[in-house]
This record gives structure tokens, C-alpha cells and sequence, in this order.
């Protein structure tokens, strides 16, 4: 009894131990050079002139300096800021890294124009797009998830009935199973010359699209996993006295919900890809538009910080996913990892 | 001795059901060929005993058991509780299988009030739960999920999670099979115990002969498939039983014989 709880101590308090004193000689370091680095990306912005006219560059290079006093003061005083300090001392190598990238696209668009000029803008004038077309980048921003959420929302909710159906019923799954065959491996941006003749609107038509889009995956993998629910679950349930509706909504749809997560996911990701194409050709809204009027306008920057909204958005979206997943499938806990 | 004079103070309390199996034959469609699976079985069980179904491996016990739970019809034949005839599932039936099939999506306490829940009876009935709960000793584990439980705990859910609905006949599908060997006697005396309390019938298939002779009152054993009786045996001997008594050991070598075994004695 000793003899385990001695080697169990001694086990746990090792590991610890290391972290720590990694922490004492490394951290200290890391943070300071990451301070560093945004100081030199704050002082190139200050020191040479621009090439270009841009009318943020001062701003920006005092925004930096702020930062580098902030990681500065945070990194010396991590001991006492509990998790905020924590959090960090994990993120310092990061900071260290996207300090000296940006420093390096500073000095070789701004100040030399190592790169050519017009296709490869500096990051003041990507936050001349972030201030001066802020309401029109916010209006495309809240038209892209309005578009997106509609049809992702009616995508998930039609496919995973569906997918229950299906799977539950061999009726049903007659006649549904060859259209799906038939139908769902189509991209859904194929439909999209068609769908906007027939929609009375772009709007409705792209919302159909995304729909679409979602719903195969989501059909497909809730199907397959209301299928494979072992028959055990079903007798046991039933020896307790369950009935249809309880072995559809307790037994058949938990059992399958992990499998309905990965069909979300992966609905997600295909109904990007039609959300950003519909509104290029199609909607007269949304960031997808953003891009291609900017593009007409040659206006690179505004390019680039769209791209960046976008790219927040969506995996902002799949973060949300996922918490969402493991809130509610706690219990694959050591069960089952992807 | 004290052991022999509760021998005649058995008696069965009325919770248990009468269970009775008549002229029942059994058969699957395997690739178009039938195969009988049990043939003519005929078994009456009293309210309150406990019946172990001996037979080799896969000679359909298990069927039989599917067939007295309602979770299928015999092709011809009949299987009566309490003279109503066994036409489905019912509650008052509940089976433990040799595997736990604990829902992973549920905790402890939630796989145990799966049968009221089912019923539509668990918000008048929670108290139940955690008396089960409390009776197979798993209470302090009423929030884990079941990956968290060792085997022997899993099991234990299993049975808690049958006892709740206060079934009047218990059946038990190789519930030790599984098991290791030490969990499985501390098991044994459990059921024995909870036998002995709540008075439900208990019908038990398992192909370990000293756990028939230790738990039952009578020991069924069956021929190969197509199953038949091919003996009664009824264990005359008061709980808790020995293991190493000369009687048990004497039934067991007659057993082993009438399983074709006897060489291995």
C-alpha cells in the first residue's frame, strides 16, 4: 500500500516539477523577445517614411508599441495575473513569431517595396480598410451569416430528419435512398445557374443551395448512424417496457449523435464554399461580394482584410461547433477521439 | 445444524411470477435452410424459484430466454406468465445480458431509471432509482458514465437497472459470464441475496455448472440444438450453499455425465 502511494506521488510531482522550472529559465525569454519584436515592428513603422501614401502608419506604429508594453508588463508580472498569465506565457513563442512576420511585411511593402506595390499591401492600409469601410465590411459581415445560418440552420434540421427516417424506416428509405444517390453527390454549386432562374430570389436560391450543401452530409452520416445502433440497445429498451417513439428519441438518435457531428462538420465546410460562391455571382451582399467589388475596384487591401474577416468567421463558426459537440457528447470522453 | 433448519423455512413470497412453457418449438431461416433451434420444450416454474438452464454452447438457451422475454414469438407452442400468455415485452420481464449494454450516453443513475422512463412513470417514481442504486452499492457512482466502471460495477448497474422496475421474473443471461473469477462468487452470493429479499422468479442460463448448483433450485439441463429437456434436477439444499459440499459435488458429476463430460471429472 505505501509502496504505491510513494511511487504515485513521486509520479505525479515530476512532470510538475519540470514544467516549472522550463517555465523560470524559458518563459521569461520567450516574452520578452515577443515584446521586443513588436517594439521593432512598432519602430519600422515610425522610423522610415512610406513609399505610399497611407494615413494610418503612425497609429499603427504606436498600436504596436502599446502591445509590446502590454506583453512586456505581462510577461514579468504572469505569477500574479492567475489564468490570464497563464494563458500568456502559452501563447509567447505565437506572439513572438507573428510579431517578427508582421515587422518583415512591414518593412517589405511599406518601406522598401521589396514586394510589388499595388497586389501586396502594408497592414496600415489594411486597418485604413478596418476603420474608414467599417460600416459597409460590417454590413456584408451580418448579410453573409444571416445567408449562411438560414441555410445552414434549414440544411441541418431537413437533413437530420431525414437521416432518422431513413434509417429508422425501410419505407421510407425506399424511396428516398436512390434519390439521394442520385442527387446528393451533385456540388451544390452546379445547381447555381439554375437555381437562380427558378428561386424568386438570389436570396432564396443561395439559402437553398447552402441547404443543400449541408444537408447531404447531414443526412448521410445520421443515417449510417441511426443504422448502426446495436440491436442490443434496442432489446434492452424494449424489455424495459419502450416504446417506438422512446426507442427513436432516447436509443436510435444518442447512439447516433456522435456520427451526426461529423456530418455537420463536414456540411459546414461544403456550404462555405457555396455561401462565398453564391454571393459572387449571385447576391448583391455578404463578404463573397465584398471580394469581387473590391476586386473590381483593384482595391487589394480591402482584399486582404476581407479575407481575414472571413476566415475569422468561418472558424469561428467550427469552434462554436465543436464546443457545441463536446458539451453535449461528454460522455465519448475517453470513449472515442477525432 | 443452524444451516439445515432454514431449509424448511423457505418460502416464496407472493412478487414472484408463474412461468409456463408449453410444447414450445423454435426455429430460424438461415440462407433459405431452417433450423430448429429448441424442440417441444416443456417447463412449468413455480412463483419465487430460481431455475438455472444448463446446455454446450449454443444449443439455443439464449433463444429461449429472447422467447420467455417477448422479444420473440416461438413458431408454435406457448409461454404463459401467470396464465396470460407472453405475446411481447413487458416490464414485469426484464433481462440481463451477458453483456452490461449500459447506454454510454447516459450516467448511472439515468441507465437505472431507463425502465421507469420508458414507462413514463420516473417523475413520481425517482426514489426508486436511488433505492437500487443503493441496494447493488453503487450509489456514490450515481453521476459516472459507464466507461468509467469496471466490469463487476457495469454488471451491477445492469441488474440494478432490471430490479427497478420490480420484475416478477428475473432473467438472467450468463450475467457473470464475463467477469473474473473473484468478482464473480462476490456476485453469486449478491443475486443469491437479492433473491432471497425480493422473491422475484428467477430463470438463469449459464454453462457453469457450480453456478447453477450454487444459485438454483432447480438445474435444467438441455440436450444439443434442437434443445430438449434432458433432465430436472432439483438442488435440495439450503442457501447459503458451499461450495465444496460432497452433495453439490455429487449433482455436478451427474451433470457433467449428462453434458457428455464425465470423462473430465
Amino acid at each position: 500500500m505505501s509502496t504505491y502511494s510513494v511511487s504515485d506521488t513521486t509520479a505525479a510531482a515530476a512532470p510538475r516539477a519540470a514544467v516549472t522550472f522550463s517555465n523560470l529559465s524559458g518563459s521569461y525569454g520567450v516574452g520578452l523577445a515577443a515584446s521586443l519584436a513588436w517594439l521593432a515592428f512598432g519602430a519600422s513603422c515610425l522610423y522610415w517614411p512610406d513609399v505610399g501614401d497611407w494615413s494610418r502608419t503612425s497609429s499603427l506604429g504606436i498600436g504596436a508599441i502599446v502591445i509590446a508594453v502590454f506583453i512586456l508588463f505581462g510577461t514579468l508580472s504572469a505569477d500574479y495575473l492567475g489564468s490570464a498569465g497563464q494563458a500568456l506565457r502559452k501563447r509567447a513563442p505565437w506572439l513572438l513569431a507573428f510579431g517578427a512576420l508582421v515587422t518583415l511585411w512591414e518593412v517589405a511593402t511599406a518601406k522598401f517595396a521589396w514586394l510589388p506595390l499595388p497586389f501586396f499591401p502594408p497592414p496600415q492600409s489594411i486597418l485604413e480598410v478596418y476603420t474608414d469601410d467599417l460600416p459597409r465590411l460590417l454590413d456584408s459581415v451580418f448579410a453573409s451569416i444571416k445567408l449562411q445560418l438560414g441555410g445552414y440552420i434549414i440544411g441541418a434540421t431537413v437533413g437530420f430528419v431525414t437521416g432518422v427516417s431513413i434509417g429508422w424506416s425501410q419505407k421510407i428509405g425506399y424511396w428516398v435512398h436512390p434519390v439521394l444517390r442520385f442527387i446528393g453527390p451533385l456540388p451544390a454549386t452546379a445547381w447555381l445557374p439554375i437555381a437562380f432562374f427558378t428561386f424568386p430570389s438570389s436570396w432564396s436560391a443561395s439559402t437553398f443551395l447552402i441547404a443543400l450543401a449541408t444537408g447531404f452530409p447531414v443526412t448521410v452520416l445520421t443515417w449510417s448512424g441511426v443504422a448502426s445502433v446495436s440491436s442490443a440497445y434496442y432489446d434492452v429498451a424494449r424489455t424495459l417496457g419502450a416504446k417506438p417513439s422512446f426507442l427513436v428519441l432516447k436509443v436510435a438518435i444518442p447512439a447516433a449523435l456522435p456520427h451526426v457531428f461529423v456530418g455537420l462538420f463536414m456540411g459546414l465546410g461544403s456550404s462555405f464554399a457555396v455561401l462565398v460562391v453564391a454571393e459572387m455571382i449571385g447576391v448583391k451582399a455578404g463578404l463573397g461580394w465584398y471580394l469581387q467589388w473590391a476586386q473590381g475596384w483593384a482595391a487589394y487591401a480591402n482584399m486582404y482584410a476581407a479575407l481575414i474577416v472571413m476566415s475569422l468567421l468561418c472558424s469561428g463558426a467550427i469552434t462554436l461547433l465543436f464546443r457545441t459537440r463536446d458539451h453535449l457528447l461528454v460522455w465519448q470522453k475517453g470513449v472515442v477521439k477525432w | 445444524m443452524v444451516v439445515q433448519s432454514t431449509a424448511e423455512a423457505i418460502t416464496y413470497p407472493a412478487v414472484g411470477a408463474e412461468l409456463d412453457i408449453e410444447g414450445v418449438s423454435h426455429a430460424f431461416d438461415i440462407d433459405g435452410a431452417t433450423l430448429p433451434v429448441l424442440d417441444n420444450v416443456n417447463l412449468a416454474i413455480a412463483p419465487g424459484e430460481f431455475v438455472a438452464l444448463l446446455g454446450p454452447s449454443g444449443c439455443g438457451k439464449s433463444t429461449l430466454l429472447r422467447l420467455v422475454a417477448g422479444l420473440e414469438n416461438p413458431r408454435s407452442g406457448s409461454l404463459r406468465e401467470d396464465e396470460v400468455r407472453i405475446t411481447g415485452p413487458h416490464p414485469s420481464r426484464v433481462v440481463v445480458f451477458q453483456d452490461p449494454t449500459l447506454f454510454p450516453w447516459r450516467t448511472v443513475w439515468d441507465n437505472v431509471a431507463l425502465g421507469l422512463e420508458a414507462q413514463g412513470i420516473l417523475k413520481t417514481q425517482r426514489h426508486r432509482v436511488d433505492a437500487v442504486l443503493e441496494l447493488v452499492g453503487l450509489s456514490s457512482f450515481r453521476n459516472a458514465y459507464p466507461h468509467q466502471l469496471s466490469g463487476g460495477m457495469a454488471q451491477r448497474v445492469a441488474l440494478a437497472r432490471a430490479l427497478v422496475n420490480d420484475p416478477k421474473i428475473l432473467v438472467l443471461d450468463e450475467p457473470l459470464g464475463k467477469l473474473d473469477s473473484l468478482t464473480r462468487i462476490a456476485m453469486q452470493s449478491e443475486l443469491v441475496a437479492l433473491w432471497q429479499r425480493k422473491g422475484f422468479t428467477t430463470l438463469l442460463v449459464t454453462h457453469d455448472v457450480e453456478e447453477a448448483l450454487v444459485l438454483a433450485n432447480r438445474v435444467i439441463v438441455l440436450s444439443d440444438r434442437p434443445a430438449r429437456i434432458k433432465a430436472d434436477i432439483a438442488v435440495g439444499r439450503p442457501y447459503p450453499r458451499h461450495r465444496g459440499d460432497p452433495y453439490l459435488a455429487e449433482l455436478r458429476k451427474q451433470i457433467l455425465g449428462l453434458l457428455g463430460l464425465e470423462a473430465t471429472w
